[in-house]
This record gives structure tokens, sequence and C-alpha cells, in this order.
């Protein structure tokens, strides 16, 4: 079972300054767009994996080690931020 | 705006919700305050440095306070319902969560509970009371029994302008949520549960015609 | 290090010698997973060697149950921490698939169903430690925990045992999967605590 990108909002938001949840990305596979919020999450442990709701293509991973995280955005086309 | 982190946050009170659930009231030092609908990320330190983490929702736009259910296999529910005493410390990141929020507005809102998922919702609820708006609101809340309830005596409550509805899977009549339980299209929908109870609300509220740019759902695990 | 919450234990952490650095032991078997589980039936499933020379072995479902089975009991080890002890498996030998295929090759990228990869030295793979798995505690393995067939190979952490195992691509160079690229460790012991890059 997955959870949505709302779980998303922790893990990034100690990495971006401002709420990702709410930007609007196009997925690099199908092209669908859509809020990060609305993105299939796939929590691996210390891996987290977002997939398109429309194709489940992987759109995004983050790894949050103990000093560092890597993120890997090469699944979305591009990411339309809100700031505020 | 500087990124989130985590903060100490000291229990300043605590009452239970039902048998199983309790509410937590918190003090935290430069709370940057919150919206309705968002949530933290909770984490514990054992004395040997091993962590757990997990998110809960906020109860209230008010104050940082999360309503917690203690699951039977649980590592961190247990303790924050049994165990964590007023003057004990947590850490929390947050607030996180900027698409699953109510703002203000003049639309009418759906809001459809599933068990645990009535917290944001709650949230949202005591905002609109906060706020003295009297936008219509409607609260549909699917929960086993009666004394799984929570926020029970506030939302028997009559309050202008909302609406609520329970609907009881474990004691008769015995009810899954269906086409008959929500309205049509028109309000602005938020959907909050176990991930397999909000995928079903949202197939049905397709099928009734709503406009999927206008529901807004969070998935718990489970 | 964060805030210690007074009377915080988390899960029974104790060491019984078998468990390796920051790892703690598990009765249940926890589900992980980095995407939907793919369903294949098993007409249409069919399991792959393609070695660096071009060479492609395979079998079928049938062909695999007709090669001789092994019941490995071993402890797994997931990178989230948990630990498992004594799991009881039926599977191939990976040296019995091995037989006859030639190779040079010093590294394999193991794909599967549904698009996971994940990357080890080919001596990781021989000389009795790895098998494709196909029943888990003397029943068919489930969906969700990797069937109907998974690789296993229980001396590195547990992502190296992918589900849903299609094939083994040998290759001269290695080339880091799913996980290795997004920051997890290349091999992935245990023992010496290979969690992310740079451990």
């Amino acid at each position: 079972m997955h959870l949505d990108g709302n779980a998303l909002a922790g893990p990034l938001g100690e990495i971006f300054a401002v709420d990702v949840t709410a930007a609007v990305g196009r997925c690099a596979a199908c092209g669908l767009r859509g809020p990060v919020a609305a993105l299939r999450v796939y929590d691996a442990g210390p891996g987290l994996v977002a997939r398109c709701p429309g194709c489940e293509e992987v759109v995004l991973r983050l790894v949050r080690g103990p000093q560092e995280a890597w993120l890997d955005l090469r699944g979305t086309v591009s990411l339309r931020i809100p700031l505020q | 705006m500087p990124a989130i982190r985590w903060r100490r946050a000291r229990l300043a009170a605590a009452r239970a919700e039902t048998p199983t659930a309790r509410t937590l009231v918190f003090d935290v030092v430069d709370w940057p305050g919150h919206l309705p609908g968002q949530h933290v990320d909770v984490r514990l330190t054992a004395p040997d440095g091993y962590t757990a983490q997990r998110s809960y929702s906020l109860a209230t736009p008010g104050g940082v306070e999360l309503t917690v259910e203690g699951l039977p296999d649980g590592e961190v529910s247990p303790y924050l319902v049994e165990e964590l005493a007023v003057g004990d410390e947590i850490e929390l990141r947050g607030p996180v969560g900027g698409w699953f929020v109510w703002r203000p507005d003049t639309a009418p809102v759906l809001l459809v509970a599933g068990g645990s998922g009535i917290v944001p919702l709650m949230a949202m609820i005591r905002a609109r009371r906060t706020a003295g708006s009297t936008t219509p609101f409607q609260l549909v809340y699917s929960v086993r029994t009666p004394a799984d309830r929570y926020y029970g005596a506030e939302l028997d409550r009559a309050e202008p302008g909302l609406t609520v509805t329970h609907l009881y899977t474990r004691v008769e009549p015995r009810r899954r949520i269906g086409k008959q339980d929500l309205p049509g299209p028109g309000p602005d929908v938020f959907v909050c549960g176990p991930t397999g109870f909000v995928e079903a609300v949202a197939d049905l509220l397709l099928d009734l015609g709503h406009d999927p740019a206008r529901v807004r759902t969070e998935r718990f695990g489970g | 290090m964060g805030i210690i919450s007074r009377g915080f234990r988390g899960r029974p952490r104790d060491d019984h010698g078998r468990l390796p650095p920051g790892q703690y032991q598990v009765y249940d078997f926890p589900v992980l997973s980095a995407g939907p589980t793919p369903r294949i039936p098993l007409d249409q499933w069919e399991f792959a060697i393609d070695t660096e020379a071009g060479r492609t072995h395979r079998w079928t479902w049938q062909e695999l149950m007709a090669l001789p089975q092994e019941r490995p009991t071993v402890d797994i080890h997931c990178v989230t921490k948990w630990s498992k002890f004594d799991t009881g498996w039926q599977g191939v030998s990976l040296d019995v698939l091995f037989e006859d295929v030639e190779t040079v090759a010093e590294y394999a990228l193991i794909y599967s169903y549904g698009g996971y990869t994940t990357n080890l030295p080919l001596e990781d793979l021989l000389d009795g430690k790895a098998w494709i798995v196909h029943r888990f505690d003397d029943e068919d393995l489930e969906p969700r925990h990797g069937g109907p067939a998974r690789l296993l190979v229980p001396h590195l952490y547990f992502w190296k045992s992918a589900k849903w195992v299609r094939g083994i691509r040998l290759m001269n160079e290695d080339w880091p999967g799913f996980w290795e690229t997004a920051g997890y460790h290349n091999y992935g012991d245990p023992w010496r605590e290979q969690r992310y890059e740079g451990d």
C-alpha cells in the first residue's frame, strides 16, 4: 500500500525552504501534471519513492541518511513551486 | 523563511479522547504557527541513540495538539498514549504540508474522515469556528463504533452551518460509506484516513461528478 | 543526537551476537516496497541470465521447478534496521543456474518485474551465497514478499535480494541499481554497516 505526497512534506521540508507538496510537477514519462501531494509515495525506509498516479513511473526519490539526503528528480520535467 | 527543523516539544497537558486515544498538548519554543490540515513529524530518541519517527496531524489551529491512537503493535503510539507524561520532551518537525490545507473561502466544504483521519479535518472545523466563518461545512465521519469517536462531545454540540453525519462500521446499522452519504459536486472536498478508505471515497466522489481538482486527499498508512 | 525522550525504548534490540551493528530483531516480516506489487502469471514468467558476450540463458517456471531445489535457512538484515533470524526458503542455487553459463564478467545487475534493479559483484552470487527462491516458510512466496520468485542473497542488506526477480545481466563494469544511484551504499555489508553511500 502506498501513501501520498503529503508524506514528503517533512522530509522535503528539511531541504527546501518552502513547502513543496503544493508544487505542481509534470511526469517525465507520461506528461501528467499534478501536485506533489498527489504522487503515490512508497516508503521503503530511508528511501522514499514517489510515483506518478497516472503511469506509476518514478517521479522522485529521496534517501535520508544520518548526515545528508539524496534527492533524485529525474522523473520530473520541472516543478512549479508557489512562493509565499 | 528558513527550512523547517526539529524542535523540542514539552508535553503540557493530555486528555483522553477514547479508551485508546489521547490528545497531547505541547509547548514548543518559537513555534511559527500553522494552518488547519498541516501535520508534524514526531521523533523519539532512546538513550542509546536509536530513533523512531512518525507523522501526526495537528488537531487545532490554535496550539500544537496531536490526537494519537495507540496501535496494538505500535512502537511509537503506545509510548505517546501510555508513557509520555506532562513535562517529558519529544522532538517535532514542522508544520508541514501546504496542500492539504483549508484557507477560509466562500466555497462550501465537504470533509470526509475515516477513523483517525478526523484529526486534520477537526483542525479545519476549529479554524472555521475561530474565524467566525459562516461557510457551510459538512462532515461525514466513518468510525467503528460510537466509543471510537474523537471529539465526540464537541461534534455533538450544534454549530451553525456545520452538519455532522456519523457512519459506524462495526455496530448496527453497519455501513461502509457509499454514494448516498455524499453530496454532489459543489463543495471543496477534503478526505483523510487509511489509504483504502481514501481511495474508495475518491472513487465515489468521481462517480458523483466531483471535479478532481477540488478534491484533496491525505492518506495515512494502513 | 536528538533529545532523549524519557522512558522511550523502541523495539527490543538485545544483541544475541547474531545481530549486525545497529539492527534489532523482529518476529514478523515487514513489507517495504519501492512501488506497486507486480502480478506475473506463471505461464508468462521467465528468468534470464544475459552474459557480457550477448548470450542469454532462459528458464520458464516449469524449468526452474525441475532444477535441484535447496531449502536454505538464513538470517536476513534490512537497511531499515530490522533483522529476522532463521528464515526458511526454498529455491534454486545460483551455482546451479550458472553451471552452463560462460562468463568472465565481474559484475551483475539484477533486474525485476516492475523495474527495480540492484547490483553486486558476481562472486557474491556464487559458492552457495545466493538462490532464486519461490517458497517462504513452507508456502508459496506471496506477491507482497516478492512472489512468484525473488533473489535471496542474505549476506548483504536485504535491498539486494530483489523481489519479483526477472534476470541477471552480467557486465564488465559495475552498474549501480535503483537504490545505489539514490544514496544507498554500493555494496551493502550489514557487518560493516554499509547503509549509505560514503559509509
